[in-house]
This record gives C-alpha cells, sequence and structure tokens, in this order.
C-alpha cells in the first residue's frame, strides 16, 4: 500500500486560474476538490474529461443538498455533457415512491439543483443505454459503479472509480487527476479467469451472467480480469451489464476484459491473457452456487414480487421480455411485477408497443428511480424474485425481504404460478 | 515514535487538515459508512459488523482497510454536519471516498474532521485503546498520547 509522502502535482496555468477563483467561486470550489483528489491519488497531472455521469443526486441526508446549492449558489455551471443517475423519485408516476412529504420534497429540490448546474435529467444508472454515448480511448469522469465498469468494459472509455462530490467537481472543473484506470498500465489484466468449462446454453441467459458477476467479485476484488473460454456469439449488451453491475457490488471491480469480445481485448489479441498471469476457472458449478448464495427463499415459497431493470432495462430486454408475454397469460393477483427503467428507454418501448402490453398483463413501470433504493413495493412483500444480481445483493439488507435469482422464464412462471419456480434445466 | 513513559506520538500525511481529540476506536473489519451505520446517529449498523451497536460519534477512528459504496462520502458529510460523526479518522489506505466526505464537510460547513494517512510502522505504533490528540495541517500530522 502506498502510504508514502504525496508526490509532486503539477497543475497547468488554467488549473491554477480555476483554483485561484478566475472562473469564478464555484469553479474554485470544484477545484479545491478535485485537487485534493489529485493528492490523494497521488496522481502527478490532471486531465480533461468529455463527459461525467453524476451519482450525486440520489438523496442521503441535508449534507448533500447543501453541498450542491452551495455551488449552484456559487455560480458554478458543468462544463462537459453531463448525465445523471437515478433520484430518489419516480417524476413520471407521482405518488409511486412512498416517501414522507419532508423527505420528498428534499429529494425534489436536490434534482432541481442538479439540473441547474445543467445536467441532462436522464435520471437513469445506464446512461450508455442513451445517445451519444463514450467513445473507446476518451476521458470521462462516470460515477455509479455499474455504469464505470460498463463505460471501461464495454465501451473502451477510461474512467476512475468516482464517486458523491468528486462527480460534480469533475463536471464542472472538466478534469479529474491522471489515476487509476485513466492510465494505460492500470488496464492491462493480472487476472485470468477461464470459463471454457461453462456450456453456451447455461450462458443463454442475463441470471447467469449475474452469477458469473458474482464468482467474478469474489475472485478478483479490484484487480482487472479477462474473461477466457466464452462464445463470442453468447454475449450482449444486456448480459455485459448484468456481469459488471454484480461484480461490482460482490467486488470492487470497474474494469474486466473478455476475451475476443471487449474492445481492449479484441485489441490486444493475442497478447491477453500476459503470460504468467494467475489463472483461476470458473466452473457450472461455481454459477449455480452464486445463484443459490444470491437466492434467500426456496423454492414452491409464495411469491409476492418480481423486479426487472436494476440496472435500468433496455429497449432489447424490453423486445425480450414483450416476446415471452406475448400469449397474454396474466400474472397471479398475489404477485406484482415491477420494471425499473430511464424515461428514455420507456418512450421508445412505448413506440413499439412493448411497454403497452407489459401494462396489459399486470406489469408496473417505473422510471427516473430503483425498486430497491427507495420504498415502491408493498410493505406486505416477503418474497421477491429478479434476474439482476445487483437487486438480489441489496434488496435483503434494504428491504428486510427473501430474494430468489432467476432467468426471465423461471421469473415470468413463477410470477404467473405466485409462487417460486426453478427449472434447474437451464442451469446446467 | 517517541521513546517510553511520558508523552507519545506518530507521524502522518494530513489528507484533511484539522484538529480532534477523543477515545481511539479500532475497527475490528472494514466498514462501510452507507449502508453500515445510522445517518442520523452515528452508530454501526451493519448486523455482519463486529463492532455492531458501537458508536463512532466523537472517536479517533482507526480504518486501516477501506470499503463500501462511494455513497458512503455524503454519508460521513451529514454525519459531520448532524454533529454525529467520529473526531478524526485515522487510515491505512489512501481512501479518496471518506476523504472526500471530509474535505465537502469542510467546504460546506466549515467544519474540519481532521484525516490522516498512516505507513504501516504508524499504524503499528498506536494505542489500542485510551485517549490521543490529532493534529493535521498542510507541512505535517501527528497523533499524540501519554503512556
Amino acid at each position: 500500500m502506498a502510504t508514502t509522502r504525496s508526490v509532486e502535482l503539477w497543475l497547468t496555468a488554467e488549473d491554477e486560474a480555476k483554483l485561484a477563483g478566475d472562473h469564478g467561486p464555484g469553479v474554485a470550489m470544484a477545484m479545491r476538490l478535485v485537487v485534493a483528489l489529485a493528492r490523494v491519488s497521488q496522481a502527478t497531472q490532471l486531465i480533461d474529461i468529455e463527459s461525467a455521469h453524476i451519482d450525486g443526486c440520489l438523496y442521503h441526508g441535508q449534507a448533500g443538498l447543501d453541498f450542491i446549492e452551495k455551488l449552484v449558489s456559487l455560480g458554478a455551471k458543468v462544463t462537459v455533457p453531463t448525465t445523471l443517475n437515478v433520484s430518489s423519485l419516480d417524476l413520471l408516476h407521482p405518488g409511486l415512491v412512498r416517501l414522507d412529504p419532508a423527505e420528498s420534497a428534499a429529494a425534489r429540490r436536490l434534482m432541481d439543483a442538479y439540473v441547474a448546474i445543467g445536467a441532462r435529467a436522464t435520471w437513469t444508472c445506464a446512461p450508455y443505454q442513451l445517445a451519444g454515448r463514450p467513445e473507446a480511448g476518451t476521458d470521462i469522469a462516470w460515477a455509479e459503479s455499474n455504469a464505470i465498469v460498463f463505460a471501461n468494459s464495454v465501451l473502451g472509455a477510461r474512467t476512475a472509480r468516482y464517486g458523491d462530490f468528486a462527480d460534480v467537481c469533475a463536471a464542472v472543473t472538466g478534469r479529474v487527476p491522471f489515476a487509476g484506470l485513466h492510465v494505460a498500465e492500470n488496464r492491462i489484466p493480472t487476472l485470468e479467469l477461464d470459463c471454457s468449462t461453462i456450456p453456451d446454453r447455461v450462458l443463454d441467459s442475463d441470471a447467469a451472467w449475474a452469477a458469473l458477476g458474482f464468482v467474478v467479485g469474489r475472485e478478483v476484488g479490484e484487480q482487472v480480469a479477462i474473461l477466457t473460454g466464452i462464445t463470442p456469439s453468447v454475449v450482449d449488451e444486456d448480459r455485459m451489464k448484468a456481469l459488471g453491475a454484480t461484480a461490482a457490488s460482490s467486488g470492487g471491480v470497474a474494469l474486466v476484459h473478455v476475451a475476443g469480445v471487449t474492445p481492449e481485448a479484441v485489441g490486444a489479441g493475442e497478447a491477453w491473457p500476459g503470460a504468467g498471469i494467475p489463472r483461476i476457472e470458473l466452473t457450472p458449478e461455481l454459477l449455480r452456487a452464486a445463484r443459490d448464495e444470491l437466492t434467500t427463499a426456496t423454492v414452491g415459497d409464495e411469491l409476492n414480487a418480481v423486479a426487472f431493470g436494476t440496472p435500468h432495462f433496455s429497449l432489447a430486454e424490453f423486445a425480450k421480455l414483450a416476446e415471452v408475454l406475448q400469449d397474454r397469460v396474466p400474472f397471479d393477483p398475489s404477485c406484482t411485477v415491477w420494471i425499473s427503467t430511464s424515461r428514455e428507454v420507456l418512450a421508445e418501448a412505448r413506440e413499439q408497443g412493448y411497454a403497452q402490453l407489459c401494462e396489459a398483463v399486470g406489469a408496473k413501470l417505473v422510471v427516473d428511480t430503483c425498486t430497491y433504493l427507495v420504498p415502491i413495493l408493498a410493505d406486505s412483500v416477503r418474497t421477491a424474485m429478479t434476474t439482476s444480481g445487483k437487486w438480489a445483493w441489496y434488496a435483503p439488507a434494504n428491504m428486510g425481504i427473501n430474494v430468489v435469482l432467476g432467468t426471465l422464464a423461471e421469473c415470468i412462471a413463477s410470477a404467473r404460478a405466485g409462487r417460486v419456480i426453478r427449472d434447474e434445466s437451464s442451469w446446467r | 515514535m517517541s521513546q517510553a513513559g511520558g508523552e507519545r506520538h506518530v507521524s502522518a500525511e494530513a489528507l484533511c487538515p484539522g484538529d480532534g481529540s477523543g477515545d481511539i476506536l479500532w475497527l475490528d473489519e472494514p466498514l462501510s459508512f452507507w449502508g453500515g451505520t445510522a445517518l442520523d446517529t452515528g452508530v454501526i449498523t451493519d448486523v455482519h459488523h463486529p463492532q455492531h451497536g458501537v458508536s463512532l460519534v466523537g472517536r479517533i477512528l482507526v480504518m486501516g482497510a477501506s470499503r463500501g459504496s462511494s455513497s458512503s462520502s455524503s454519508v460521513l458529510a451529514e454525519q459531520i454536519r448532524a454533529a454525529v460523526a467520529p473526531a478524526a479518522i485515522l487510515l491505512g489506505s489512501r481512501d479518496a471516498i471518506v476523504t472526500l466526505g471530509a474535505l465537502a464537510a469542510a467546504e460546506i460547513y466549515g467544519t474540519r474532521l481532521p484525516i490522516l494517512l498512516l505507513d504501516e510502522s504508524g499504524m503499528a505504533g498506536l494505542p489500542r485503546s485510551g485517549p490521543v490528540t490529532v493534529h493535521a495541517a498542510e507541512d505535517g500530522a501527528s497523533v499524540c498520547w501519554n503512556a
């Protein structure tokens, strides 16, 4: 662990001008925090970013609100295209989130302040599903762990792990410390995870990728790993989303390569995995063990809710779900199916008719926030099922309920039966 | 470190300047402020943590390794605002999440929670319990106590 004295930080004349208040007191305040972050991370210089994604718009108390309102009052504005993560409210479906009036008002003020500073009201944890996403090789400052791992791994853009306060200060100054995953050498895999014994048919479900992500997070912690032995045709963006989100929950994963699939791994070709790096074999047994660890209820239990869309449901996932729901068999009245998505993807899903079909069979749509973060599910819910490893990881503690990780087919069959159904054949 | 008896001290690097004093509290395991501590009381709420139920308020908190959500910055800043934060935090690793929480609170409220970075021998030299005094400034930082 590097606990030596700070290295010298070199600032440009423009950096010094921002720090000195030449661009106003708001920019100076943001710059003080960027410089402090650079000293903590032992960066020797700052670099430009091309976009930012801010996670600070979820309400965690008065201090977060005071911070952004102070920046706004000092005249700060974002200087790069900036998207916003989920909030604590669903503005398109008022009353859906059951917060007390005071907290609800504070959460709304927080959202307003982030819009006032110039960020786009996207309210999504999956900014990579929106148009204009970052290009490979560009430096960005993204917060929200699943967005970070997706941007680094799938898009090949470069972001360190940013969190509350750092995200908006980067957006205001347009500068970040040259450290962490902005540095090319830190992006080279140091561990190989060999998946060649996992059959393609097992990897042909999104829930299997959540289980795989759980194993990856546990095995690699904060290292950069490369997955080998995966048939490229079974990989798509939604599966990479499931993998990354779960790996960033069970571990501190911010970048994971897939040989023959992700851009930097394709670019490296035969050179990765490098000679002599440790290799671990991942097996279907490990995936089933992960599934069972992310499951706290029992097959046959009464099921009260199903949650899709953590991270936010994509248009492709809506299309897949619509295909399954085509027969219009209704859900059991005791089980509510929730779909969390962004307002932009929901608009596209309406254009395609997917959203209407989901609603026709009884599903409920949530935008701008997520079902595991704020009170949305009925208080009476005891057991819920999900395709999401991240939801399964956080829901038991956040909501005090039992959870089952399952494939889309298992979730729909269970919602229709009103009890937990497992199809072991899809996991072997 | 100074000689046996009388006043002792270890040197450190200041990540967030400030002064504080209180009883030292070593975390037995890494802790995430978000999801692991109560926003309004500063008590450890993580049921899996061995020190579940212990209050961090006014303590000199020793965090050997860091863990947890980036939302922890907001939680620490809120605990500083509500005066239910530790009196100082002594880190064994370069934890940007914890440091940013303290720096943000200093920007908003002018309240300075000292954050110090100690190397291995500095950590090893700290007492396991009892009152200590912490001073952190741009030109250096130290932890002092009477042995």
